[in-house]
């Protein structure tokens, strides 16, 4: 017994060191000389200073620019303290939080979409993601809300569903996942264009 | 759904050729017995043995079961306790950008007894509570550690079908060291390097500071994330550096990051299976086995896919549009991801739950009756679907016990498995490996369903509530760690969770160790025309009887409180 406490203190102590601070250390060593955007966390920098991260949604209300799915941190699209919405399919909150999110949509789009009823909503739009901080909506969605910033950007519709495809991540070779719209990068790259 | 399915089938043609020669490679490092004795990488056998000297054990002796067992058992406590002093003292160390305090004492307890069994149950919010020095020197360390203990347990079960007349199941440090050293540490290295590639965080830099582009301030949390999260994964640890796990992009950035996180959890549940057969030398034997967990896997893949496509009465209600095309996965897509969307989560889920890793790149709690229940029957029937790192392995061979003992009874033999004689020792031992995690499971649940701390740990209203309570002991017992995560944010729930994990790990381990000991000693006997074959389609029916006899009654009426009456009633 004796024997395998003094061996157990030993190999902790080692293995704490070796995996708990040389491994990581090595690791961020090669990163920071590999990869060292990804490292950081892929911050976006606009005229030297951050403006997000390409990883992490941010919350959109203006109605120049796309806006992103729901989320459930406090508060919305807090980077620093991730969270699910844990509403379970069959909970009252979920109902009433789907249908409130459903009316402000068309209150929002449908001024730009003539005929726009509660069926052409795409579901991503009105329930939380996992992360609370989902940098991607679905093209269904894009195209939902392309109508609106082309009016108030007075952009050609073409101008705004190119700049949707252009900043699509598709499926990991083509082939693997969903493909999403990456909310920031798309904004940024209206802002860029010009126009109101 | 066509899509998504045929994307599901090459993911596991890709799994299946990865994980079939790293079983060759794994044979290798378990069985030979001075392994880089000469040649070029003679450093890393100097090393080794450099190692054992510093525990005491300079031969590395062969040991009894009961003494694996107890070394193993006196090194797993004096590490829980690193692990609880480390949080509680995180606000005077280093590395600790944010100032975060320490830990409070049950979170502390919880945590640490949820990382030494593998378990990975986050009572805590990574990015809101640890430093990086409790996540890297703490948390990170036993991700390696306990899946190196559940492989070492596994080889030495394995020992008792190999040896013969033996008193012996071979060497705690041994095994735990080659686990560590030649099979995890370098899976651990390529996989960090490949997320840091896909944009996981890896840095000690603290929490990056933004202004929007509408001017608001926000904050990003990073740290040293791409280092643990390999290792989170390779060794089916399962806790993320974030709150929301791999839903969150830095943990798990594009379609990418859900299949090959996946990949690397599944990878030594696999390939251990195969392992099995190259130290039996009888791949046949392991492929019946191999062929009963693939069945399990693949109706759980199915049974989530559909229900979750065909989303919840809510959702479907609601008037929205769930309908898969046009731009969108649809389904429930309520606590999911869209690089995800619905076939990718499916096997997730399935795949996190089978082993028992418990990560997630969805929210459990906002499932499907249907859905949801998957997880929860994946993790009930004890984790041994392919299963845990060696915890998988060691627990599916209690459930062969018991089925060559019911082929003997209807039969008329004495069972016989792999040559070695099945008798009372052996199935009393089984029974309770296979049993012991269903009672401890039940018990717990009914705990917390008569009292007030145990009913106000729950989230969600009416069944669904029952459903959090029952999935969170399930989860700590199988040493799973997902979670229906509204449940639980009292330190009743704490306690009696850190009790369900450590009895439901070292339970079964010990038995596990006892069955491979009682193996080991006994002499092989010849195959006879009366041998009940263990290679064919045969047996994997028997096998999956046999789970679904053990654990699936003992579930199925708590199933039918929780997500059946929820399903019914919707």
């Amino acid at each position: 017994m004796a024997r395998a406490i003094g061996g157990s203190v030993v190999a902790i102590v080692v293995m704490t060191l070796f995996f708990g601070l040389l491994y990581p250390a090595v690791m961020t060593g090669f990163a920071s000389v590999a990869f060292p955007s990804q490292a950081q966390g892929s911050l976006i920098k606009r005229d030297g200073a951050t403006v997000g991260s390409k990883l992490a949604a941010q919350g959109f209300t203006s109605p120049k620019y796309f806006h992103e799915r729901p989320s459930a941190t406090t508060p919305a699209y807090n980077a620093a303290a991730t969270t699910f919405a844990n509403l379970g399919p069959t909970n009252p909150a979920l109902a009433k939080a789907i249908s409130e999110n459903a009316k402000a949509i068309l209150k929002l789009e449908g001024p730009y979409n003539p005929g726009l009823t509660i069926h052409d909503i795409p579901v991503d739009a009105v329930v939380t993601s996992a992360s609370g901080i989902d940098p991607d909506i679905s093209p269904a969605y894009a195209a939902l809300q392309s109508h609106r910033v082309a009016a108030v950007r007075h952009l050609p519709l073409a101008t705004v569903q190119k700049l949707i495809k252009q900043n699509t991540d598709g499926r990991w070779l083509g082939f693997f996942g969903e493909p999403g719209v990456n909310v920031l990068e798309l904004n940024l790259a209206l802002d860029k264009l010009g126009g109101k | 759904m066509s899509h998504g399915i045929l994307q599901i089938v090459v993911f596991v043609a890709i799994l299946i050729a990865a994980a079939y020669p790293l079983s060759r490679y794994m044979k290798f490092i378990y069985t030979e017995d001075d392994l880089f004795r000469r040649g070029r990488l003679r450093f890393l056998g100097s090393v080794e043995r450099g190692f054992y000297r510093i525990v005491g054990d300079r031969a590395a002796r062969e040991q009894s079961w009961k003494t694996y067992g107890s070394t193993l058992l006196v090194f797993s406590f004096l590490f829980v306790v690193v692990l609880y002093g480390i949080q509680r003292l995180q606000g005077h160390l280093f590395l600790n950008p944010q100032h975060f305090p320490g830990v409070a004492s049950f979170i502390s307890l919880n945590t640490a007894a949820s990382f030494l069994t593998n378990t990975n149950w986050q009572y805590y919010a990574g990015e809101t509570t640890m430093s990086f020095f409790t996540q890297m020197a703490g948390l990170a360390v036993q991700n390696f550690v306990s899946a190196a203990v559940g492989m070492a347990v596994m080889i030495a079960v394995f020992r008792g079908f190999t040896r013969h007349s033996a008193g012996t199941v071979g060497n705690f440090w041994r095994d735990l060291y080659r686990s560590l050293v030649y099979i995890l540490l370098p899976i651990a290295i390529i996989g960090a390097a490949v997320l840091i590639a896909a944009g996981v965080p890896q840095t000690f830099h603290g929490y990056a500071q933004a202004t929007t582009l509408q001017g608001a301030h926000q904050t990003i949390a990073r740290g040293p994330v791409a280092s643990q999260i390999a290792i989170k994964h390779l060794g089916t640890n399962g806790g993320g550096f974030y709150n929301s796990n791999s839903a969150v992009p830095f943990e798990s950035p594009g379609s990418f990051g859900g299949y090959f996180e996946l990949l690397l959890e599944l990878l030594i549940p696999f390939a251990s299976v195969f392992l099995f057969g190259r130290m039996i030398g009888r791949m046949r034997n392991a492929l019946a086995i191999f062929a009963a967990m693939f069945v399990l896997f693949a109706a759980g893949v199915g049974v989530n896919y559909v229900a979750e496509q065909h989303g919840s009465s809510v959702l479907r209600n609601s008037g929205v549009n769930i309908t898969e095309g046009h731009g969108q996965s649809g389904g429930n897509m309520a606590d999911k991801e869209v690089r995800y969307g619905i076939a990718e989560t499916a096997v997730f889920t399935t795949g996190t739950t089978m082993t028992s890793t418990g990560a997630v790149i969805a929210g459990h709690d906002a499932m499907t009756p249907a859905g949801g229940a998957v997880p929860l029957v994946n993790i009930f029937l004890g984790e041994i679907i392919f299963g845990g790192v060696g915890s998988g392995m060691y627990g599916i061979i209690f459930i062969i016990v018991l089925a060559v003992f019911v082929a003997g009874l209807m039969v008329g033999r004495t069972p016989e498995y792999l040559g070695k004689k099945i008798e009372a020792r052996e199935v009393k031992i089984a029974a309770l490996g296979a049993l012991f995690p269903g009672v401890l499971i039940l018990t717990l649940t009914a705990a917390a369903m008569v009292t007030h701390a145990g009913l106000a740990s729950i989230y969600n209203p009416g069944a669904h509530g029952f459903t959090e309570a029952l999935y969170a002991y399930t989860s700590q017992a199988g040493n799973n760690g997902s979670a229906f995560a509204g449940y639980g944010a009292t330190s009743f729930s704490a306690y009696m969770g850190a009790i369900d994990m450590l009895f439901g790990r070292f339970v079964p381990l010990l038995a596990a160790l006892a069955l491979g000991g009682s193996l080991a000693l006994k002499r092989q006997v010849p195959a006879s025309a009366g041998t009940f074959r263990t290679d064919g389609p045969t047996f994997s029916v028997l096998v999956i009887g046999m789970i679904l006899l053990t654990a699936g009654l003992m579930v199925f009426p708590a199933l039918t409180l929780g997500p059946i009456v929820e399903g019914l009633m919707h």
